[in-house]
């Protein structure tokens, strides 16, 4: 019979609407990272160098570029004969077909997938952090402990816990309350959103909790398995993690990595991420061209002045443009003249020439300022800038866009301007 | 060798066949086959892994009545007529692994069938001024048939040259390779090509494209070269079908504070801190604070210390280089640096 000690479930459903447009066509996993890797490489990377196999990865929103990266799981070495990486859709049943409802919901309509190796324990992880992380550690942590669950935990700032699910344990590291974001925080262990639960359990607490709408894992199964007294177990976390979930924590975790040695470091040899390479010249660096303090990826042909920036694969930077603090992603062209300054450009966007992004005063989103602030210029996929245009801070643009468009020369700090449909 | 950056030289010719659709190759290695063997460790990079056909690696072994070493290019295939005698696709491509260039299989294929040729040699008018003494050279008829074949000739009688690469049938190729085998002989071009040319219809299929063959320092470090031109990388880079290597798995490359780099060619997991003008760096290599690279080509995995100078160079693979320490190629000449040393940080 088939046999997994530990399998590994990705959540990788969600949409990500703090990340504006760069979601609005691609599930907030799939989204470019680092100059070459997408978010969900992180969690993949981390499966195979744990020495975890089989991963189910739940997929619903937009799911087209999360499915054709990950393919039969070729680049993590997750091409298996029995195992490997699987993406798991919502699918029709014969009575109550739904979508998924909730993290934990997603895990219930899949419990025959994972029912299939017959595991002792599964490991829930989400799609969207940026981490490098042993979880085969973690699982000696919940072995040492005969926990029923154990919760990733990582120490943060006491002022910043009321933003997170916080986790209060006693001296064994044995959970004895939790607060799901608390105004008063008694303690600082935030959850990660990684679980490791005994199969036997996690299968109980889904079945049991079956009828529960919307089941989540963090409002849901944990407190049902705390009420149930099983030994909930707190494995902390010292290392690198980012929640890249809103456009400001994604520019500064994409900027951490220029740093002389980072402290999230993509050169160490033995803990390496993989991810799908479709571009593999190397790049060039023309004549009068400028890259400091920046990370490049494979075939992008710089010919202008590139400081503190992430440049994706296949970019090209025209001559005289000069771009700071920015993050541009796989494919997109850049013409001439251009100056940009705190800038998301996401894939395949097309830049005129002597175009200004991130210029004037600040000013507040006119219709998502809690989306689109701190200073930067989010550009969404496929988007076209004619030549001549200024935009403003705080502002976004998406879809293909000509003069017209634009009130004068540009468009304002502040201001929004989507002309993509669905 | 690694060519341009990211790639080997055999990567262009795998990646042809994939791109002319050949399902099944073989790959004949014995010279320092380690690394060439790393690199093929997979077929999937050039699309090969498919159940018909494949990619094959073929070194010479040991049989109960041969236990020698591929004589030739001829008695290299000899020593694997089985796996020809075993296959059953009409015709056979023979191509070397050190040419840098683009070729559509099928085209050649076809032309072979309309010229009714026995065997069809690719080859190419060179540019006046190269030096061919090292090729073969080929005088054809007005009909493109091949008159006259030498091999490195030292008085070269016309300027086009044998690129290394043969369309012919199958078992017209099985035939001669067994009646070259029964006299001793072993070499495809001198003991096949020569020796038939009058006997059988041979003809020449000139190409006008991008061709160049690394055999010598100088060929090698030019050809590297070439790719610093915008034209050169738009054939090989941007233009489909593109050049397929194996995936190294490589974070992107990064330029720290102090970097400045000029006209070149920087690859995958490099770490830049000092200047590099007109030169090519391949991949994974760490140039230091202060350092400048000069006109030379960085390969794969080389570490240079801070102050250090290096122009007109071959750097090897997997090299560390001290701090402090400068290196020149005098006169114009390319100066091969080997520095095995210790390697203490990174």
């Amino acid at each position: 019979m088939i046999k997994k000690e530990m399998i590994a479930m990705l959540l990788a459903g969600g949409q990500g609407s703090r990340l504006g447009v760069l979601t609005s066509k691609v599930a907030k996993p799939a989204v470019a990272f680092g100059g070459k890797y997408r978010i969900i490489d992180f969690p993949l990377s981390n499966c195979i160098n744990s020495g975890v196999d089989t991963v189910g990865v739940l997929t619903q929103y937009q799911p087209l570029r999360l499915n054709t990266h990950i393919g039969i799981g070729i680049p993590w070495d997750l091409d298996r004969n029995i195992g490997g990486v699987t993406v798991l859709p919502p699918y029709e049943k014969s009575s109550d077909s739904e979508w998924y409802t909730g993290t934990a919901n997603a895990i219930y309509q899949n419990l025959e997938y994972m029912e299939s190796f017959n595991p002792d324990y599964v490991l829930i992880l989400s799609g969207d952090h940026i981490y490098k992380m042993d979880y085969e550690v973690m699982l000696d942590f919940h072995k040492a402990n005969n926990a029923e669950v154990t919760i990733a935990v990582m120490p943060v700032p006491i002022e910043e816990a009321s933003r997170f699910g916080i986790m209060i344990a006693d001296e064994n590291r044995r959970i004895t309350e939790f607060e799901e974001k608390p105004a008063h925080p008694r303690s600082n262990l935030a959850s990660m959103g990684i679980y490791i639960f005994n199969w036997k359990t996690l299968k109980e607490a889904l079945i049991a909790m079956a009828d529960q709408p919307a089941l989540d894992f963090g409002k849901h199964v944990i407190p049902y398995c705390h009420e149930k007294q099983y030994p909930l177990f707190a494995y902390e976390f010292t290392g690198y993690w980012k929640d890249v979930g809103t456009l400001s924590s994604y520019w500064e975790a994409n900027m951490e990595l220029i740093d002389i040695v980072p402290e999230f470091n993509l050169y160490e040899e033995y803990w390496k991420i993989y991810t799908k390479s479709e571009i593999q010249p190397p790049q060039y660096l023309a004549e009068d061209s400028v890259a400091e303090r920046c990370i490049v990826g494979e075939g992008t042909d710089i010919y202008g002045k590139v400081y503190n920036s992430v440049i994706g694969c296949g970019v090209t930077i025209g001559k005289g443009t000069v771009i700071r603090d920015s993050i541009i992603m796989n494919h997109t062209q850049i013409g001439d003249g251009c100056e940009l300054y705190k800038a998301i450009v996401a894939e395949d966007v097309k830049i005129g020439n002597n175009v200004k992004l991130g210029v004037g005063e600040e000013a507040e989103n006119e219709t998502a300022p809690h989306i689109y602030n701190h200073g930067l210029v989010t550009i969404g996929e496929k988007s076209v800038i004619p030549d001549n245009i200024s935009v403003g801070k705080n502002s976004v643009i998406f879809g293909v866009t000509e003069a017209a468009d634009y009130e004068g020369p540009g468009l304002a700090s502040g201001k929004t301007l989507i002309k993509a449909g669905e | 060798m690694p060519v341009a950056g990211s790639y080997r030289s055999i990567d262009f010719t795998l990646s042809n066949m994939s791109n002319s659709h050949i399902q099944k190759v073989a790959v004949l290695t014995q010279y320092n086959a380690r690394s060439l063997n790393e690199h093929l460790s997979s077929s999937k990079w050039w699309d090969f892994g498919r159940k018909q056909g494949g990619l094959y690696v073929l070194t010479p072994t040991v049989t109960a009545d041969n236990s020698n070493w591929y004589r030739g290019t001829a008695d290299a295939i000899y020593q694997n007529l089985s796996f020809l005698k075993n296959s059953h696709e009409p015709y056979v491509v023979i191509a070397s692994g050190d040419g840098v260039y683009k070729l559509d299989f099928n085209k050649v294929l076809e032309y072979h069938i309309d010229k009714k040729a026995d065997i069809t040699v690719v080859c190419r008018e060179m540019e006046p001024g190269t030096n061919i003494e090292r090729f073969g050279t080929i005088r054809m008829n007005e009909e493109s048939r091949i008159e006259e074949i030498e091999e490195k000739p030292l008085q070269a009688k016309t300027s086009t040259v044998s690129c290394g690469i043969y369309v012919l049938r199958r078992r017209q190729l099985i035939e001669m390779i067994e009646k070259c085998a029964e006299e001793d002989r072993y070499d495809f071009v001198r003991d096949i090509l020569v020796r038939y040319k009058d006997l059988k219809r041979i003809y020449g299929y000139k190409i006008r494209s991008y061709w160049r063959n690394i055999a010598s320092v100088e060929d090698y470090f030019r050809t590297n070269m070439d790719f610093l031109k915008p034209e050169v990388r738009a054939y090989f880079f941007k233009q489909y079908p593109d050049i397929y290597s194996k995936v190294d798995d490589l974070p992107p490359a990064k330029y720290n504070v102090g970097s400045s780099v000029k006209n070149s060619l920087i690859s995958s997991g490099c770490i830049v801190n000092g200047v590099v003008e007109n030169s090519v760096i391949f991949k994974k290599s760490y140039i230091g604070n202060n350092c400048v690279i000069k006109n030379s080509i960085i390969l794969n995995d080389v570490y240079i210390g801070d102050n250090t100078y290096i122009e007109n160079c071959i750097v090897e693979s997997r090299d560390t280089i001290r701090a402090n320490t400068r290196y020149v190629g005098e006169d114009g000449k390319i100066r091969i640096v080997v520095e095995k040393n210790e390697r203490y940080t990174m």
